[in-house]
């Protein structure tokens, strides 16, 4: 399991196909007379256990890496329910096929921090039912009852005979029934006895990672492959109006300049000789609907509209009758708040390979979404999908950005037009040009209080552009009655004892690229409710913990606050550092929410208005964890991400176009800002609830308290850059 | 033509000098390990050693490591065994991976000239390396284990 095989050797396909030994098909999650047409199409075994009669267990790891570690949280769902020895377990990256699919998406596709919690009871009821055929393939040849029969790691058991046969040797005469046994919920290990699931083993991806073995797409080499940049408008839709294409086709080694509706693409032998023109390229761009856009003027007219009563809104969350509360209270409580743009800065610029042959479409690529990629290669090249193969590689990031896939598409479209394979990449400097952003948001929020200082009723007024119609289509917003549930993930408060609320969208169309990007929704309106809590628990001259878990009515919540508060000595003064606290849910209602809270030992230098954050505290209820110490990487690197959008992370345009250009102007936070951090992981009931997002939209409210607290100055528009706090000092 | 030594070996390769040397190692010698990240030196993942000093393969040319020694993650001593590599797999340091082989790289250099370095000094010598998955207190606690031989 240390070996990383890369979707392309032959290896794989010599261990599926060769026969031997036994292999069970699963459809999970997939309409399976499609799924199996789609695979006897493809050719390939859809499998997801394979023994061989070595003992050796091949397990397929269906979803997406990008640095989640799936690719071994989900195989090891498998191994326990098999009863598995995880030292014979070998990890293989499971073809692009519907057999393989998101048991709630409907596709192979990773957003959402439910990876894990979909997979979840459809991998066990897998590993049970490939356990199940080895018993009865036991049974059978002892003539004994199955019932009789258990299992150690690898083994089976026959405890009355005394007798002992391994996995590999069952494999070496069993034989997968035509049908499956059907496993019940009942027939699954007790949690109680998981030997794997909570006890940590290690990533299989990691030694690949750590002598840089691991291959991404943007290493991949097939022959007669040449190379591509993409030089896109500068603004969202201008097409090309002008460009100097005869002089860089006069290069020694450019093949093609060729414009295409996202913008100009170069094609040359080289890699070198492809930037080089990339350098050179001088291009004129047609205006487009955003080429007026300034978003410092745009801030300014997103918070006009959520003060504005008359703007038009959406209802995206709502409890009760929020605006008679309001109308009702004895006291109205109000804030304002904003976060700009952010971008997914991440390491490996966005690239695919792909070669458009006569045969079909052949892709290398890293993606959130590769079932998509599939699908919209095979509209471009003008064939069934099944004559597409997409091979998952690993993500060099994701966060969000790789659920987009519009630069597998122009791979795709290059090749097609060069009629060779090429490799298309974007420089940083392209890949940020390209930013597709979370979109600035504008807050106001109104709380009403009864003459007791009760909460009665929260109104949410959130002003941003949308985001679903840039990742799913306008049709997906119709059907959803115009709900951004990714603009507005989270903007309710249902753990908190407050009988009315309103959530409202005000759609903004600045023109940009717009993405889901880590934490969605969750990370501007946890900043703008958990700063709002602490205004509260100011106006009714209480401690925030205090106010917080007289207010929080679920339990779950109460603990993780309390815990985080514990392990801060929330109590003690600090000399020179004030302590902030918020709390973040992560989730969706229907599958269940993890929880977390944060505290943040915040310190100002009130002379520069520098923020400095020396110490983060983190408790999560993440359901039942599964892989403990990978959570707790996790968690920290999310809290580290929001630290990050909390005092440095911003994405301007400037006549529509982004400004920034590499990481020298959009810093991201380096090792010497990564505050100390304690990440304590808090169990409850027996499902695995999301884990990579959780906890990121608990740090900016935590910072914006721990200063209020500080000098009694809130800062209200994230990030909290030296000339904003300097600015909220004075104020 | 231009000549130089590749993880201990003599390599000629047929590029313009002024090309960048992390093109030169990713797509002519095809060694992947060392990868792009910013173009500029502002990020590290592309960090190899030239004559022994950390160096930003993307902001080198060519020309300027002719003649020279250049070592790539590819070239580390002793591979899996090599004490970074197990500090490193033995932290679960990465996560996307896509920055660590620029982090080991700069780690090994660090711990060549220093072998008993301080957090502190741990610090600013890696404030060069961006990881955008947040993996820096794996990567200080992989370098502290590997420091002290554990």
């Amino acid at each position: 399991m240390t070996t990383m095989p890369s979707s392309f050797r032959p290896s794989r396909r010599a261990v599926l196909a060769g026969g031997a030994g036994l292999s069970l098909a699963f459809a999970i999650g997939a309409e399976t007379g499609q799924a199996q047409t789609a695979a006897a199409a493809a050719g390939r075994v859809n499998a997801y256990v394979t023994i061989l009669p070595d003992g050796t267990i091949t397990i397929m790891a269906p979803a997406p890496e990008m640095g989640q570690a799936t690719n071994t949280a989900l195989p090891l769902i498998i191994a326990e329910e098999l009863d598995a020895d995880w030292s014979k377990v070998q990890i293989l990256t499971a073809p692009v096929n519907d057999a393989f699919n998101h048991p709630v998406f409907r596709s192979q596709f990773v957003v959402a921090s439910l990876t894990t919690r979909a997979y979840w009871m459809p991998l066990r009821t897998a590993g049970a039912q490939a356990r199940r055929v080895l018993l009865d393939a036991v049974a059978a040849r002892w003539s004994v009852p199955v019932t009789e029969l258990t299992t150690e790691p690898s083994m089976v058991v026959h405890a009355a005979s005394s007798r002992r046969i391994s996995f590999g040797d069952v494999a070496a005469f069993a034989v997968a029934p035509a049908t499956l046994p059907e496993i019940k919920p009942t027939d699954l290990k007790p949690v109680s006895s998981f030997r794997l699931i909570g006890k940590d083993v290690p990533r299989w991806d990691v030694p690949g990672k750590s002598t840089g073995r691991t291959r991404y797409a943007i290493d991949v080499k097939v022959p007669g492959m040449v190379y591509g940049v993409l030089a896109r408008a500068p603004v969202m839709g201008a097409s090309v109006k002008s460009h100097n294409g005869d002089d860089l086709r006069k290069i020694a080694g450019v093949t093609h300049v060729i414009p295409m509706s996202a913008g100009i693409a170069i094609v040359a032998d080289r890699m070198e000789t492809a930037l080089a023109a990339r350098a050179a390229l001088k291009a004129e761009w047609n205006a487009a609907a955003g080429s007026t856009y300034d978003s410092s003027r745009g801030l300014a007219a997103y918070l006009a509209a959520v003060r504005d009563p008359a703007s038009k809104a959406i209802t995206g969350r709502k409890t009760g009758e929020a605006e008679d509360a309001l109308k009702a209270a004895v006291k109205v409580i109000s804030g304002e708040f904003s976060t700009d743009y952010v971008t997914h800065a991440q390491m490996e610029p966005l690239n695919a390979v792909a070669s458009v042959s006569a045969d079909g479409v052949e892709i290398w690529v890293g993606t959130q979404w590769p079932t998509r990629v599939r699908d919209d290669a095979a509209k471009i090249a003008g064939v069934t999908p099944d004559k597409v193969k997409v091979n998952m590689m690993p993500m060099g990031g994701g966060f969000g950005r790789r659920a987009h896939t519009e630069y597998a598409n122009e791979a795709v479209e290059v090749s097609k037009a060069v009629g060779k394979p090429v490799k298309l990449i974007s420089t940083r400097e392209d890949d940020m040009a390209n930013s597709h952003v979370r979109p600035m948001t504008a807050h106001k929020i109104d709380v009403g209080l009864d003459a007791s200082g009760k909460v009665t009723g929260w109104k949410h007024r959130i002003a941003a552009d949308l985001v679903v119609p840039n990742l799913y289509g306008m049709a997906r917003l119709d059907a959803q009655k115009g709900v951004d549930h990714i603009v507005m993930a989270h903007a309710d408060v249902p753990s908190y004892d407050i009988p009315a609320h309103l959530a409202e969208h005000i759609y903004q169309d600045s023109g940009v690229r717009t993405a889901a990007w880590r934490g969605i929704g969750a990370g501007p309106n946890a900043f703008a409710i958990e700063a709002m809590i602490d205004e509260l628990a100011k106006n009714a001259g209480q401690d925030p913990l205090a106010y917080r878990l007289a207010l929080l009515k679920d339990p779950r919540a109460k603990a993780v606050v309390q815990a985080a508060a514990d392990m801060a000595e929330w109590s003690r003064r600090r000399e020179g550092a004030t302590l902030g606290l918020a709390f973040a849910r992560l989730g969706v209602p229907q599958l269940g929410e993890a929880m977390s809270a944060v505290v943040a030992e915040t310190m100002l230098d009130r002379a520069t208005g520098k923020i400095r954050v020396s110490k983060l505290w983190c408790a999560a209820d993440v359901g039942l964890p599964v892989q403990p110490g990978n959570i707790v990487h996790q968690i920290r690197g999310s809290l580290i991400w929001g630290l990050s959008s909390a005092l440095i992370e911003r994405i301007t345009f400037k006549n529509g176009a982004v400004e920034q250009t590499n990481y020298t102007d959009y810093p991201v936070l380096r090792m010497s800002e990564m505050p100390d951090i304690e990440v304590r992981v808090l169990r409850s009931g027996d499902i695995p609830m999301p884990v990579g997002e959780l906890a990121l939209g608990a740090v900016i409210p935590a910072v914006s308290n721990a200063i209020a607290t500080m000098t009694g100055k809130r800062l209200r528009n994230a990030p909290f850059t030296t000339a904003r706090v300097q600015e909220a000092l004075k104020g | 033509m231009i000549s130089l030594s590749i993880n201990g070996r003599m390599r000629e390769v047929s590029a313009a000098p002024e090309t960048p040397l992390l093109w030169v190692l990713r797509e002519h010698l095809e060694l992947t390990g060392t990868t792009y990240g910013c173009g500029i030196a502002a990020c590290g993942a592309c960090t190899v050693h030239i004559d022994g000093q950390p160096a930003r393969a993307c902001a080198t040319p060519l020309a300027a490591a002719a003649g020279k020694s250049v070592i790539t993650i590819e070239g580390l001593p002793g591979g899996d065994g090599h004490p970074l590599v197990k500090a490193w797999v033995a932290e679960q340091a990465p996560q996307c991976g896509y920055c660590q082989s620029g982090q080991i790289m700069q780690a090994a250099a660090l711990l060549a000239s220093n072998p008993k370095p301080t957090r502190q000094q741990i610090v600013a010598h890696m404030d060069g390396n961006i990881c955008r998955c947040g993996s820096y207190g794996q990567i200080i606690s992989a370098i502290e284990r590997a420091s002290k031989g554990a």
